[in-house]
């Protein structure tokens, strides 16, 4: 009987054992994650990525300053534009975020501030007056917060123009339009022709956002955004806001949009698509889908068959032809939350590795324009000189620059935004609806 | 083990020991119950995920139940349910009944079926999204007529299009429980039946069908509470849209938790799915009626 009694607790005790090594092998499982920002070792930096134009540009710089520097190296890794948005939030909220933190600036760099998330780099630009001089100035400025600078510019001026097919345009005879009038008079001439007047991703929703914006800057100037963006009570109620939605509705009903544009994805690149195909004639779109033409339709770029030009104006708009829309840049911020060996490195990269010469030549010859000043030279003598002097110009002339609206509120607005402008495309609400429902967002 | 043979039987009668328990119990715990009451508890804050955690009373309740996305998102899942249902259930019955005969044919066939079930959520639905695409898909490209439509972008046509696309890549699993139901159908009433006169219909209708009562109620469980977890799938091929018009409750609350950071109103979102969960768990097991220890086979 002693016998039994002692096999059972034996057997019981390895039972219970062996239930605490497992769960303590499935902690073990839950902390190691692959890319938390304490498991690369306290000194390495971690840096977060997007996928696309400027990944192998990236990839160079930080790969030339590991060799150089093994003992400040940087981790880096690459995803996709939706994935990141919501990953690097979702990392930073948990304290796990990268060392470099790539972002937009506006609303939700904002929100990184307050929540004390991120470092203020305002001493870090004062004690290297060099990394300031770099940068064009207005692309800096996106960076600050209530007068001090929280990220700094990585890569190119992106602002959003209106791309088209010359070859199309030929073929129906047209030119490339100069105001509003001018493009609702080309939809039924490229109906006609069985080609799609403009291209659109409207399940990507942001595409959608670049027409208000456009809009709203021509027809009530930059005021109009800027007291939206400062939470200003009922700041949508402005009538250039609901003129800006009607002609879009307008456009939507003479067919301006290619078929099944809500079911298009930009992120796949399908908008883009149409206009090299000659399946569309225009697209609105980010300065940086030159970069994605240029790799995925060479000869349709190199023969000089895309035209690109402002966006129109609107008879009787108050905004400056000359502003523009976009994103100035994306930045670097440096984590909070970081070690102080990881920051080191990431400050010491920022103000020797970034904009090289090797870099700033890497992205002048993907088809982009570096946010530093004293490029001209090296624009003019690149093969895409056209749309690069075009691009630079513009940025460099804009009276206003406005960051994409998406970006420049906080996420909570930005997200009920573009569901319910997506709405509006869709001709499943008016106006009136979008105005008084995005009101009601305002300081939220 | 000589010490065993001689444990005395109450001993023995307990069965083997609730410490075999402990492992699975520690998964659920930490993987089930904590999560759980951490979601009941952050649908009384306010959370933009960053920021810390402020207690918020009823407030995101107030939002979500009053937000007619919520409702929409509601409907749009019972919708899917419904469908998915009508269309998968007969679909994965008849095709487990035809795949569980002998022959070599349906052997080979069954193995066709079956292949969807190799694919993930995510590879289906970036295909699908390629082959509909309306400008550049399988319409346009083959130019078949009927076959030009705008099926992700058409706010009528995309639920069902959704629907399709679900029982493509579900119905080869479920027919793979009717098959292993059916096989477990003892032959001597397919025989007996055949003596008494009656035909392939009547054999079916009366033997087949109450013979599966069980797996029916297994695999209808799974296909009704499953439908509440589709999220992937839908996530890529529309992302919710066009619009709101296959945002349905999962997605409405990623979208709502990740999308525009209001952590609280997507964990009030998640309590309403897990109760809803719960609910039509429950009901269909009462359904299968509460005997459900007796036996389905013969002379038992």
């Amino acid at each position: 009987m002693k016998d039994q009694m002692k096999t059972r607790k034996l057997r019981t005790a390895v039972m219970a054992i062996s239930a605490a090594a497992l769960s303590v092998s499935l902690a073990a499982c839950g902390s190691s994650g692959p890319a938390g920002s304490t498991s690369a070792g306290s000194g390495t930096a971690t840096m977060w990525g997007l996928t696309g134009g400027n990944q192998p540009v990236l990839q160079k710089s930080v790969a030339a300053w590991n060799s150089a520097h093994a003992d400040q190296s940087i981790k880096l890794d690459f995803f996709a534009n939706d994935a990141y948005k919501t990953k690097v939030r979702t990392a930073v909220g948990a304290g796990e975020g990268p060392t470099f933190i790539y972002g937009w600036g506006g609303g939700v760099l904002k929100s990184y501030v307050d929540a004390g998330q991120v470092e203020d780099l305002s001493a870090f630009i004062k004690d290297n007056p060099e990394v300031k001089d770099r940068y064009l100035p207005s692309v800096l400025k996106n960076g600050e917060i209530d007068g001090k600078t929280y990220a700094l510019p990585n890569n190119n001026v992106q602002p959003v123009v209106l791309y088209y097919n010359k070859e199309v345009f030929d073929k129906v005879g047209a030119e490339a339009p100069k105001t509003w009038d001018d493009m609702i008079a080309l939809v039924p001439k490229f109906k006609e022709a069985g080609i799609a007047p403009f291209s659109l991703g409207g399940q990507s929703k942001w595409p959608d956002l670049m027409w208000l914006e456009y809009l709203v800057e021509r027809i009530g100037g930059p005021e109009v955004f800027a007291n939206i963006a400062a939470n200003k009570p009922n700041a949508w109620s402005d009538p250039a806001v609901s003129q800006a939605l009607t002609k879009i509705q307008e456009l939507v009903d003479a067919g301006g949009f290619v078929n099944g544009f809500s079911s298009i994805a930009a992120d796949s690149n399908a908008d883009q698509a149409l206009l090299y195909t000659g399946k569309a004639a225009m697209v609105l779109q980010g300065g940086w889908i030159y970069q994605g033409m240029k790799k995925d339709a060479a000869d349709f770029v190199s023969s000089g068959k895309l035209g690109f030009t402002t966006f129109p104006t609107v008879a009787g708009g108050k905004g400056d032809p000359a502003n523009v829309v976009g994103n100035p840049s994306n930045f670097w911020s440096i984590s909070a939350m970081a070690t102080d060996e990881q920051k080191k490195a990431a400050l010491n990269y920022v103000k020797d590795g970034m904009f090289t010469d090797t870099d700033t030549d890497a992205l002048i010859s993907s088809g982009a324009v570096p946010v530093v000043n004293g490029i001209e030279n090296k624009l003019a003598a690149s093969p895409d000189k056209d749309f690069l002097t075009f691009v630079y110009g513009l940025a460099k002339e804009a009276p206003s620059f406005t960051l994409s609206w998406d970006q420049a509120l906080s996420p909570a607005q930005g997200d009920a935004m573009l569901s319910n402008l997506d709405q509006i495309f869709l001709k499943k609400i008016t106006p009136e609806q979008f105005v008084s429902t995005m009101n009601a967002t305002i300081g939220k | 083990m000589a010490a065993n043979s001689s444990v005395p039987r109450a001993v023995r009668d307990a069965g083997p020991s609730g410490w075999l328990a402990v492992p699975a119990l520690v998964f659920f715990l930490v993987f089930a119950v904590v999560p759980l009451a951490g979601v009941v508890f952050l649908s009384f804050t306010s959370w933009d995920g960053l920021r810390e955690i402020r207690l918020d009373g009823l407030g995101s309740w107030a939002t979500v139940l009053t937000d007619p996305v919520t409702g929409n998102a509601l409907l749009v899942t019972a919708k899917i349910m419904f469908f998915s249902f009508m269309v998968q259930a007969p679909v994965s019955l008849l095709l487990g009944v035809f795949t569980a005969g002998g022959q070599k044919y349906r052997a080979a066939l069954a193995v066709l079926y079956f292949l969807p079930l190799l694919l993930s959520s995510a590879a289906v639905a970036i295909a699908f999204k390629a082959l509909l695409d309306p400008n550049f898909g399988l319409g346009p490209g083959l130019q078949v007529p009927i076959l030009i439509q705008d099926w992700l972008g058409n706010s009528d046509l995309v639920l069902f299009v959704v629907v399709f696309v679900i029982a493509w890549q579900f119905v080869p699993f479920h027919t793979l429980i009717y098959q292993g139901g059916v096989r477990q159908i003892p032959t001597s009433l397919y025989e007996a039946a055949e003596i008494d006169g009656a035909g392939r219909v009547r054999q079916f209708l009366n033997i087949t069908l109450p013979q599966l009562k069980y797996t029916i109620i297994t695999s209808s469980t799974l296909m009704v509470v499953g439908s509440l977890a589709y999220f992937d799938l839908i996530f890529v091929l529309t992302g919710g849209g066009p619009g709101y018009s296959t945002r349905l409750l999962p997605l409405h609350m990623y979208l709502t938790g990740f999308k525009a950071n209001d952590m609280g109103a997507a964990s009030a979102l998640g309590v309403i799915l897990i109760v809803i969960g719960l609910g039509l768990a429950l009901l269909l097991q009462r359904l299968g009626g509460k005997n459900r220890n007796a036996s389905q086979l013969e002379g038992a």
